[in-house]
């Protein structure tokens, strides 16, 4: 029977002689009961022994017969049954506790000892068991509360950016960490920003029809850009020299969709105007740009090429991050160690004159470059179709980062 | 443009081991960049062999295929006549064809073995100059029997060598400013330029030998009444007239090869002479057969109306534009420098030929070429500038090949008419090639590459520099600082990051844009693009006027498809595609948002100016420019089809509903704190009494962003979705005008707050945020929030009536309020909201 209260001292953070009160919301003796006798007077002859209730064996007895009862009531709502029978108002100990009023003074320590003695042992073992069966109840209820959080959820998905917005977000950040500013311009566009501006003349064959679309009637002067270099040219005009700008966006050509082509896809443009720069700029620029995106190591190569924008004029190729030029056999360059990145060289002057700033003044470079390529680079999307359809199980192979 | 590497080493000294790799590794260091590589792919057997047996036979699935044998003479290790199923049908028995036999290995390691095919084993393949890697012509086989030398080619005999697939050539890709290197003369020179390698011109011996003019050669005479841009259509004209030349000569060997090599088909000895000088040294030629001209040559423009049968055998009607070649001014013989006419080809007959080497200005050919859609080899050629004083060698080098060939005997009066436009000098200070590259070029260095690529340089500092004649692309200091450039290595270009005076980061537009991209993508919806190319019929599914919609925007002249030429003036038009793609394939729970582009054109609808390149536009031109591009808002659209809250073992799922849409589109004001007010409106595509007007109030001003709602049943329907999908669209550039005001912040009072309920009756027809609103001015300063917590429509309250319950928290800044003055600010809320809407407290 002493097991549950060593149990109770030793597990409890409530112990029974720290705060009775708590664990016997209706204490027995702490006040009289109002319905009990008057308490009578001293009594001088009177005999304990001759009080039966008061006799050790029946103080013991009821002790006894409370920790048995305790110790086998199974849960709380058993010991609270059990309760008013060892300790409520009726209970032995409580009409033992009575009759020690009625004792002569001599024998009132004794008896009370006794009886105080015994109604302790019974509160601790109530307090203990109560402990106990509550713990037991409070580890039973976490094992009945067990889930199974292997269940798929997904009440309500999470939805996703798409992956060309994120990649084009990543390149405006790479150009903003370098100082740059990113700028913007239309979609339906002038001829002249789109052309005549950059120095394709009247007769260049990407004005031809079946390059780029046209507004009707032709004669209105407008195309859907087929680059996003008219902001370049936008950008001189609003911003003036010097000038860094990137230009990121959505362009058109008469392509029919498949899986390598887009009737719309997307491009980014940079653009460097100040005095005294030079190609080796562009290559240093360039070079950033293809170890931000692709990975330390990743530079570029410049080709000789033509652009009617640019003069000197290059094309870019990046070292492949696939196989860094040591994998004849690879696949993603062919095997030649570079890949096509773009078109790039230094501003033509007549595209500087066009704009109003003094090309014996100012130098530039210019360097454009496909997004949807690059993410084609990066994740492996080998099929365009899936990037221009709009089917939430593309967005959704990413992350929100790219 | 296919270099045969074999060709090349006539011009520049090739290492003996020189491979095709090579050469384009050297070519691409100067900007001629590698196309592909072509032969060394075959392995043999690969033979001569000649059709002795064809036996058409049907086959089940329609198709006729040839039964054959044909003699591969001992090359079959047996001599017996190799039995072949051939599927083409440009041939027939006697016919020399090309015979791969089984062992041997086709471009793209197609390894061929005997194999049963059709009910019959084939043992090997009749090639097509597809298969064999030398042409795109795969409707036939190739047949040797139409080659000049065909009398001399024997059955069995290794093809590999004859079509010249042992050697490598070179295709590259040749650059419009670099009209020279269509041209071995001109790949040579870079190739030189590349390697350091000796390069001879073959053009200055020729000149050498070439007769000055005489005034007896063929009458030419130069008639541009109309030239373009101020260039005369024909800069020169060379005639030179070859007699009594055997038509039916043999093309040699060995030019033939080249022919084939560099992709074109041998034809007949004056044709294949022709293309092959103009292979070498890059002058188009063009040869007539002198009997059928009776007047002088006569260059002119056309005449409206004008007709030509050209070579391809189409009737053409011209136009003024056209530059002609006439015999005497009336008989169209030729558009110059694009194609012959039919009637004056050389032909079987033709004993007497006519040899033109002319100069014809680029952009006269370029534009005849387009308008009539006759890309030639003559064509490409002039269109990138020809060189104008190489006329007199490629004719001395036709006639003497003419006459070694062809037996023929060339004429001593020779024509040269025409003065052609050359190069002009341009000046170049020493040191502005390292002003651009950035890579220290030494004076000595500048005027070597200058010189190396032909160009007279004369002076100091600044340099004069006269670009050869072949170079019309050189016309500015940073065209020649290229040609340093490039000579020089472009790999000697230092990586140096430039250091811009800092900017100012990404504009507020554009940090909302992502902003709200996220919040959306955060909230369930997937971000989409479409191409903005949408139709009537398109406008039509969407209840839309598609007469409004086509005035609002622009259409395409050149679309795609015929019934989407109109850009879109909202993006729902594509979105609501995008999101019938999804459900047709298998999504019932569709969630989409964009961000893009519309159109929204107003007012006038002038032109944009053009202008020359280089040409600065005044103010009041480059105001017409701007004017004339229409307003292109950036919208943000989205559109909520099936469940929002998904089903699951967890229970039953929620449609989408109106709530949803009007959440996000609150959302969207919250994260760009700005009011956000809803206001009953009815504008397609949504159900009439499901649409809601959002305005946004800016100092106090109501500013219209859009609307959300659920789309009407009908639209539904039309476009294909299931259920009751809700959407808004919204004027993003108007959020970002709206926003971006920084927001004054208020002190937090820590005085207790005071809860307060009234029940609101009012007619169902009042709106509640008009009711919040009248709500809102009645309570005074210290009304700290206000929710709609119920909404009760019942018997009790009777037809037509609704019960708003709202719960009004106060808090004042001063002081805690005592009940009687929550009360008291609760009754003027109640009256004035009594008094906007006739609303009476339950």
């Amino acid at each position: 029977m002493a097991d549950p209260l060593i149990l109770a001292g030793s597990g409890s953070a409530r112990t029974p002689a720290s705060d009775p009160d708590d664990q016997n919301p209706d204490p027995v003796g702490e006040r009289a009961p109002v319905d009990s006798p008057p308490v009578s007077g001293p009594n001088t002859s009177y005999d304990p022994v001759e009080v039966a209730a008061l006799a050790p064996e029946a103080v013991e007895s009821a002790v006894d017969a409370a920790l048995s009862a305790i110790a086998q009531a199974d849960s709380l709502e058993d010991l609270k049954a059990i309760r008013p029978a060892h300790q409520g108002d009726k209970s032995p100990l409580a009409l033992a506790n009575r009759e020690i009023g009625a004792l002569p003074p001599s024998a009132k320590a004794d008896a009370g000892k006794r009886v105080g003695q015994a109604r302790g042992r019974v509160g601790q073992a109530f307090a203990a068991r109560q402990a106990e069966l509550e713990a037991e109840r409070d580890e039973r209820v976490l094992r009945e509360e067990t889930l199974d959080l292997t269940q798929t959820s997904g009440r309500r998905p999470l939805g996703r950016r798409h992956p060309i917005e994120l990649m084009s977000q990543r390149i405006a950040d790479l150009f903003v960490g370098m100082g740059w500013e990113i700028a913007e311009g239309p979609e339906v566009e002038a001829e002249w920003f789109n052309f005549d501006a950059l120095n394709f003349d009247a007769d260049h064959p990407a004005r031809q029809m079946q390059d780029t679309f046209y507004v009707d009637p032709r004669e209105r002067g407008l195309i859907l850009r087929t680059h996003t270099s008219p902001v370049q040219a936008r950008a001189m005009l609003e911003r003036g020299v010097p000038l860094y700008v990137a230009a990121i966006g959505r362009v058109f050509r008469t392509d029919e969709l498949d899986a390598t082509h887009m009737p719309a896809f997307h491009q980014v443009e940079g653009l460097a105007v100040d005095e005294g720069i030079t190609m080796a700029h562009l290559k240093g620029t360039l070079d950033r740009l293809a170890t931000e995106l692709f990975g330390e190591g990743i530079t570029t190569r410049l080709r000789p090429s033509f652009f009617p924008f640019t003069e000197p004029s290059a094309e870019m190729d990046l070292r492949c991050f696939v196989c860094r030029g040591e994998d004849a056999a690879c696949r993603t360059c062919g095997g030649t160690g570079w890949i096509e990145w773009g078109g790039c060289g230094m501003v033509n002057r007549n595209v500087l004159t066009a704009v109003g700033v003094d090309p014996d003044r100012y130098t530039g470079f210019a360097f454009g470059m496909g997004i949807d390529r690059a993410l084609m680079f990066r994740t492996g999307v080998s099929d365009m179709r899936d990037m221009i359809e709009g089917d939430v199980r593309f967005d959704a192979q990413f992350g929100m980062e790219i | 443009m296919r270099v045969p590497v074999d060709w090349l080493g006539e011009h520049v000294t090739l290492a003996p081991d020189v491979t095709g790799e090579g050469v384009a590794a050297a070519l691409v260091r100067v900007g001629l960049e590698e196309e592909g590589l072509h032969s060394g792919d075959i392995t043999g057997p690969l033979v001569v062999g000649r059709v002795l047996s064809c036996q058409p036979e049907e086959q089940k699935n329609g198709k006729v295929i040839n039964w054959c044998t044909v003699d591969v003479g001992d090359s079959n290790g047996t001599g017996e006549p190799q039995g072949i199923v051939c599927g083409a049908h440009n041939f027939g028995v006697g016919d020399l064809v090309v015979v791969i036999l089984p062992g041997g290995v086709l471009p793209g390691g197609f390894e061929i073995s005997a194999r049963k095919t059709y009910g019959h084993v084939s043992a090997g393949m009749i090639c097509s100059t597809l298969e064999l890697g030398i042409g795109q012509d795969h409707d036939g086989i190739l047949v040797l029997t139409d080659r000049p030398d065909a009398a001399e080619l024997t059955p069995g005999q290794d093809a590999i060598a004859l079509l010249g697939l042992d050697r490598e050539t070179v295709e590259i890709n040749v650059t419009p400013d670099r009209g020279y290197c269509f041209s071995i003369r001109g790949v040579a020179r870079e190739y030189g330029h590349a390697t350091g390698a000796p390069f001879v011109d073959p053009v200055p011996a020729l000149t050498e030998r070439a007769p000055a003019p005489t005034a007896d050669g063929y009458p030419v005479e130069l008639r541009d009444d109309r030239p373009i841009r101020g260039q005369a259509g024909c800069g020169r004209y060379v005639a030179r007239v070859v007699r009594g030349v055997d038509v039916s000569a043999p093309t040699p060997p060995w030019m033939a090869t080249r022919l084939t090599e560099a992709g074109m088909r041998p034809i007949s000895l004056p044709v294949d002479i022709a293309n092959y000088v103009m292979l070498d040294l890059g002058q188009p030629l063009h040869t007539f057969d002198l009997a059928t001209l009776e007047g002088p040559v006569l260059v002119r423009r056309a005449r409206a109306g004008e007709r030509l049968r050209t070579l391809d055998g189409t009737e053409r009607t011209l136009d003024a534009e056209d530059l002609l070649i006439t015999d005497g001014g009336e008989r169209v013989l030729a558009l110059a420098g694009v194609m012959g006419g039919q009637d004056s080809e050389v032909g079987e007959s033709t004993t007497d030929i006519l040899i033109e080497a002319a100069h014809f200005d680029p952009v006269t050919v370029a534009r005849t070429a387009r308008r009539h859609k006759l890309p030639s080899e003559a064509s490409r050629r002039f269109e990138r500038g020809v060189d104008p004083l190489l006329a007199p060698a490629a004719a001395q080098r036709a006639v003497e090949l003419l006459v070694e060939h062809g037996g023929g005997v060339a004429d001593p009066g020779v024509t040269d008419v025409g003065e052609p436009p050359l190069p002009t000098p341009i000046t170049l200070p020493v040191s502005m090639p390292s002003r651009i590259v950035g890579v220290d070029y030494p004076a000595e260095e500048v005027r070597r590459s200058l010189t190396e690529i032909g160009a007279a340089v004369t002076g100091e500092d600044p340099i004069e520099v006269t670009p050869p004649s072949w170079r019309p692309d050189l016309r500015t200091g940073e065209d020649l600082v290229e040609e340093i450039a490039r000579l020089g290595g472009y790999d000697r270009i230092p990586s140096v990051l430039p250091t811009p005076p800092g900017g100012s980061g990404l504009t507020h537009a554009q940090r909302v844009r992502r902003r709200l991209a996220d919040l959306l993508a955060d909230q369930g919806l997937s971000e989409v693009w479409s191409a903005p190319f949408v139709g009537d019929a398109q406008h039509e599914a969407l209840g839309l006027d598609a007469g409004a919609e086509r005035e609002r925007t622009v259409a395409v002249l050149n679309p795609l498809s015929d019934e989407q030429p109109l850009l879109r003036t909202r993006l729902l038009t594509t979105l609501i595609d995008s999101a019938r793609r999804n459900v047709s394939r298998g999504a019932k729970d569709v969630a989409l948002f964009e961000i893009g582009l519309v159109l929204d054109q107003r007012g006038e609808r002038a032109a944009a100016p053009t202008l020359d390149v280089g040409a600065h536009p005044d103010a009041a031109t480059l105001a017409a420019i701007h004017a004339g591009v229409p307003d292109q808002p950036r919208h943000l659209a989205f559109v909520l089809v099936g469940e929002r809250d998904r089903a699951g073992w967890w229970g039953s799922g929620r449609a989408a509903e109106t709530t949803d849409a009007v959440e996000i589109v609150r959302a969207i004001g919250e994260a760009l704190a700005l009011e956000v007010q809803l206001c009953a409106d009815s504008v397609e595509p949504f159900h009439p009494g499901r649409c809601a007007r959002v305005v946004v109030v800016v100092d106090g001003e109501e500013l219209a962003v859009g609307h959300v709602g659920e789309l009407a049943p009908a639209v539904a329907a039309a476009t294909g979705l299931p259920g009751r999908p809700v959407a808004a669209e919204l004027d993003l550039d108007a959020l970002v005008a709206a926003s971006g005001v920084p927001v004054r912040a208020r002190t937090l009072s820590t005085f207790p707050v005071a809860h307060t309920d009234v029940a609101l009756v009012v007619d169902d027809s009042v709106p509640a945020a008009a009711v919040e609103g009248a709500l809102r001015s009645g309570a005074g300063a210290d009304l700290e929030a206000l929710a709609l917590f119920d909404v009760y429509r019942g018997d009790q309250l009777g037809e037509g009536r609704k019960s708003l319950a709202y719960r009004l928290s106060f808090r004042s800044g001063e002081r805690t309020l005592t009940t009687d003055e929550v009360s008291a600010a609760r009754d003027a809320a109640v009256a004035a909201a009594a008094t906007a809407t006739g609303a009476v407290q339950r």
